[in-house]
């Protein structure tokens, strides 16, 4: 199934604008066309809002119930937010875009050999709610299951425009209620076999010129949380080499359980606890996929990923969650001993140069009266036109 | 950390038949009785690196000339702070070696020399280079005229009529002094600039330490290597008449490239054949002075003087063209890899920082390449003269008697046969008998008897005492000899998953496949297209199979090290400096080789299937 202007797959080609996916939804198509695969999944345009409020006929009526509400008065606002979800949820898509949706979900549950579960959430555009994580919170639903659930749970994230929180923001902020729409993103819940966490740096001394992996088995909670020691693994982000490994004990995994609409936490075997919980190839496709989320955002991230038991070898590696990295970024790139670079650094027995971590410069030739020598001078002079 | 020991010099066995072995040495190379204290006391380890097999006594000259001459610059022309030379003695055939620091006192002292010495060549690199380049080649020129002609019957009448007043003999005489004089002279010339591309390499390296704390060996050699060097040219010669042939449907004449004179004379009569031939003359000039072995040994053999090898080579590539191969190396794809690493790890950094890497990479990049190409003007093109001047000396001492066979001269050291030379003149001279051809037979078996015994043993990898850390800058360098290494020849390393061998991970990638074994440059005719070279260690002529093979593992050779520089440029993984590769592994055995890790499991004790036989290999000499 194509793209269409009430339907957008993430990966469907289409240049996403936030006043038709909202936030989230523009993010999501924006990161798969980057190639940072996120759980596939669609968005339900704000057209296809607009479109059935149109159809609907009730978005006068709303505005009028609104537009005398004291923000002061939680009792009013709370009684007239639920009349208006209440009249959003209970009036019937028109039949040509319910047909539209069922057939994106339809699409999405075929690229799977069996259905598999979704979440539903609100995509808002800008300022038409509170924040981001606010939002988010009240309209994730997860784990749904068939066509129905969906559909449902789609009006009910266009029902949270008219929550009682929302509707005091709005009010407070003087920000008008004509033009509101939201888009909704359905997309596929991780159905994690392997996850962890990718830092572009080495988060112990900011050394931007490596990626830090901690991997662990099963969805990604518990080594966020730190219930696992999960492997850790630290790559060289140019060559992507190996710098060192350190396999953790993964003693317990999150997996998600059919029927249960959840996850349950159970033990790690052994075997697979004594390897590292990713191959080789997977290792590097997580590192590539850190390294595009950086250069994507254009500065270091800290990336939540997986790998998707219901997606096939190459197609599986997901990409979560990117932010910036904090704690390193505002400091300087490079350990702050480096400007000496002298090569004789370290070969004496006791060396008298800069101790590591000592403020240097490399600008004048470096210090020649001790035994920490340097060879900084040597390079100095390289820099001299004449050479 | 451990503290195991390597056995003392005089705790190693003396193979049987090598009793006696110190006295075909001179004195000078040998552990002293009355010095056992101060010897012992100090850590040597073994360099077979560079000469992996027993010296015949007249062969220590590559050995004292090189090690010596790289002290020098060290301690003498350079006065790098920290580092003086290397002592170096000769046990029971092998040579070992010992880092000398500077006292820690005298450092300071050095540094503004060492800063305005270096500072001088790296300011003036190009212009030092190039006049480098005349004065060596003008010491082969010089080398290429000296001659061992048989001394005449009587003195000639022109010398009687131009009042010459000498026999000839004293030409003899000079013309060997001013041929191991010549030797030193490039041998001298070949560190000037050596320890100084290492230096540059050495302090780029360093500060890529700093900057990025722990990248991988191979990313910094990546970022200054040259991708096409000098040292590969030879190699690339042959492919390139390998596909003019082609082009000329010239193939037919290469079906046994063993027989030189014939082949040649077939595809000069051919059509197009003239053209082809033109640039094999072309070539030979000077990059057929190009030896299989690595230039410290008499038995090396050149290519020059044995021309089967190179036209075997270029068969074997005819075939592989034919058979729709590429046989270029991918130098486009290298250059281009080479430049997204440089560019990506510049992108790291900022400021002055990305300044300084620059200025650093820059100087290593113009003083590195040396380092590889310096190998084709010493050690194939000087000493391929040079031995083969020796071997003249040894035919025209032969036939005067002093011993059965040409090569029989490398039972003497250099300054014995400067001994028997004028044991000659003089019988010579006085119209007698020399004493030679009565002395040295029965010598020179019994000296032989001892080498071979020798043989029969492999050297310890090192001597006494390691250490706790190993600092010094070119034994980690060029030798590979670190902290990691020592352990894991004290059996005190990190083991291998699955057992297996641990090394130097010098060229990255991961590859399974049946392995050869190649103790000997002879043996090179039986390696298989898709096999795994494991060798003691490889030499810059050996180009050819590398087109062939997956992987290489050496017992001996750090990042720099010959399969290292070469593996990487054909974009094949690499462990070097494993130690016991050569031995531990059986030719059929299945390698799993991870040139990133630097590990090399054994996946099956029993050899596949096997591997050599007629018709196996598409040369038989090399």
């Amino acid at each position: 199934m194509q793209s269409n202007e009430y339907i957008q797959f993430f990966d469907g080609g289409i240049e996403p604008k936030l006043e038709n996916l909202g936030g989230k939804g523009a993010s999501l198509v924006t990161m798969t066309s980057a190639g940072m695969p996120v759980p596939p999944g669609f968005v339900v345009t704000t057209a296809q809002f607009d479109a059935f409020m149109e159809e609907a006929g009730i978005t006068r009526h709303i505005h009028q119930l609104l537009a005398d509400l004291d923000p002061e008065d939680m009792g009013q606002v709370d009684k007239v937010s639920a009349a208006i979800r209440e009249d959003i949820c209970s009036r019937a898509v028109p039949q040509a875009l319910r047909e539209l949706t069922v057939g994106a979900y339809e699409a999405l549950m075929s690229r799977f050999d069996a259905p598999v579960p979704v979440a539903v959430r609100s995509s808002a555009t800008a300022e038409d709610l509170p924040d981001a994580s606010f939002a988010g919170q009240q309209d994730t639903y997860l784990w749904l299951d068939g066509v129905k659930a969906v559909t449902e749970h789609i009006r009910q994230c266009w029902a949270s425009l008219f929550t009682s929180r929302a509707i005091i923001y709005r009010l407070k902020n003087n920000i008008p209620n004509e033009g509101l729409s939201m888009a909704v993103v359905v997309q596929k819940m991780v159905n994690a076999r392997v996850s962890g966490v990718a830092i572009t740096m080495d988060p112990t001394n900011g050394d931007r010129s490596k990626i830090t992996i901690d991997s662990s088995y099963g969805v990604g909670e518990m080594v966020v949380s730190g219930q696992v020691t999960p492997d850790n693994i630290m790559l060289d982000k140019v060559t992507l080499t190996v710098i060192s490994e350190h396999l953790g004990d993964k003693h317990a995994e999150l997996v998600p359980v059919a029927g249960i609409r959840g996850l349950v936490e159970r033990e790690v075997d052994a075997e697979r606890r004594g390897r590292r919980s990713l191959t080789d190839a997977e290792l590097t496709a997580v590192a590539q996929m850190a390294k595009r989320a950086e250069k994507h955002y254009k500065c270091p991230q800290d990336i939540e990923w997986a790998l998707d038991t219901d997606l096939p070898d190459g197609e599986n590696l997901l990409l979560l969650q990117s932010r910036p990295e904090t704690v390193h970024s505002s400091k300087p790139s490079v350990p702050s001993s480096a400007a000496t670079g002298g090569y004789f650094s370290g070969l004496s027995p006791a060396p008298a140069g800069p101790a590591p971590g000592s403020p240097t410069t490399a600008a004048g030739p470096a210090p020649s009266s001790a035994s920490g020598f340097s060879l900084g001078s040597i390079t100095a002079a390289l820099l001299k036109p004449s050479f | 950390m451990s503290l195991k020991s390597f056995p003392k010099p005089s705790e190693l066995t003396v193979p049987a038949g090598a009793e006696g072995w110190e006295k075909i040495y001179p004195y000078y190379l040998v552990f002293q009785d009355k010095l056992k204290e101060q010897e012992d006391a100090k850590f040597w380890f073994c360099d077979s690196q560079h000469w992996p097999t027993v010296f015949k006594p007249f062969e220590t000259i590559g050995g004292e000339f090189a090690v010596k001459c790289l002290g020098q610059y060290n301690a003498r022309h350079l006065m790098i702070p920290n580092a003086n030379g290397i002592e170096f003695r000769i046990h029971l055939g092998y040579l070992y070696m010992s880092p000398i620091p500077v006292p820690e006192d005298q450092i300071a002292a050095r540094v503004p020399l060492f800063e305005q010495r270096v500072g001088h060549y790296f300011q003036n690199w190009e212009q030092l280079l190039k006049q480098w380049h005349v004065k060596v080649k003008g010491t082969i020129e010089e080398m290429e005229t000296i001659s061992f002609p048989k001394l005449p019957d009587v003195v000639p009448m022109e010398d009687i009529l131009s009042g010459k007043g000498k026999d000839g003999s004293e030409k003899l005489l000079e013309s060997y002094d001013r041929l191991i004089q010549l030797a030193y002279q490039n041998w001298q010339y070949h560190f000037e600039f050596l320890n100084l591309g290492y230096i540059a390499y050495l302090d780029f390296f360093n500060f890529c330490k700093q900057v990025f704390p722990n990248i991988p060996d191979q990313s910094i050699a990546t970022m200054v290597q040259g991708v096409d060097m000098e040292l590969f040219r030879p190699d690339d010669e042959l492919k390139q008449l390998a596909k003019l042939a082609v082009e000329l449907g010239l193939q037919a004449h290469f079906g046994n490239t063993d027989d030189v004179d014939a082949t040649l004379a077939a595809i000069a009569a051919a059509p197009g054949g003239d053209r082809w031939a033109a640039q094999y003359e072309n070539a030979k000039d000077p990059w057929f002075n190009f030896t299989v072995g690595n230039g410290f040994y008499g038995h090396d053999k050149y290519w020059n003087e044995h021309q089967e090898i190179p036209l075997g080579y270029i068969a074997d590539y005819i075939r592989r063209v034919d058979d729709g191969q590429e046989i270029m190396r991918p130098i486009e794809a290298l250059i281009i890899e080479r430049d997204r690493i440089i560019e990506e790890y510049r992108d790291l950094l900022e400021g002055e920082h990305q300044t300084l890497f620059d200025a650093k990479r820059g100087l290593a990049a113009t003083a590195y390449p040396y380092v590889e190409n310096h190998n084709f003007y010493i050690e194939h093109w000087t000493m391929g003269v040079f031995w083969r001047k020796i071997r003249e000396l040894g035919r025209m001492m032969q036939a005067e008697g002093f011993w059965t066979e040409p090569d029989d001269l490398l039972y003497l050291g250099r300054n014995e046969v400067r001994d028997a030379l004028f044991d000659l003149v003089t019988g010579w001279g006085v119209g007698a008998k020399p004493i030679g051809p009565d002395y040295w037979p029965e010598e020179i078996e019994r000296r032989r008897g001892i080498v071979d015994a020798l043989k029969t043993a492999r050297p310890a990898p090192a001597l006494n005492t390691p250490p706790e850390i190993i600092t010094e800058p070119f034994t980690r360098m060029l030798w590979g000899i670190t902290t990691e290494q020592v352990q894991q020849w004290l059996g005190a390393g990190e083991a291998v998953e699955g057992g297996g061998l641990r090394g130097m991970a010098a060229s990255p990638g991961v590859v399974e496949g049946l392995a050869r074994v190649v103790t000997d440059a002879d043996q090179l005719s039986e390696v298989q297209q898709g096999e795994i070279l494991v060798a003691t260690v490889t030499a810059p002529s050996w180009g050819p199979i590398f087109g062939k093979i997956k992987a290489t593992v050496t017992d001996i050779g750090g990042m720099m090290s010959h399969a290292a520089i070469v593996c990487r440029e054909y974009g094949l993984p690499a462990v070097t400096g494993t130690g016991s590769a050569s031995t531990t592994i059986k030719t059929g055995q299945r390698l799993r080789v991870d040139g990133t890790k630097g590990t090399v499991q054994i996946l099956d004790e029993e050899p596949e299937l096997q591997v050599a036989g007629p018709g196996a290999h598409s040369h038989s000499h090399v």
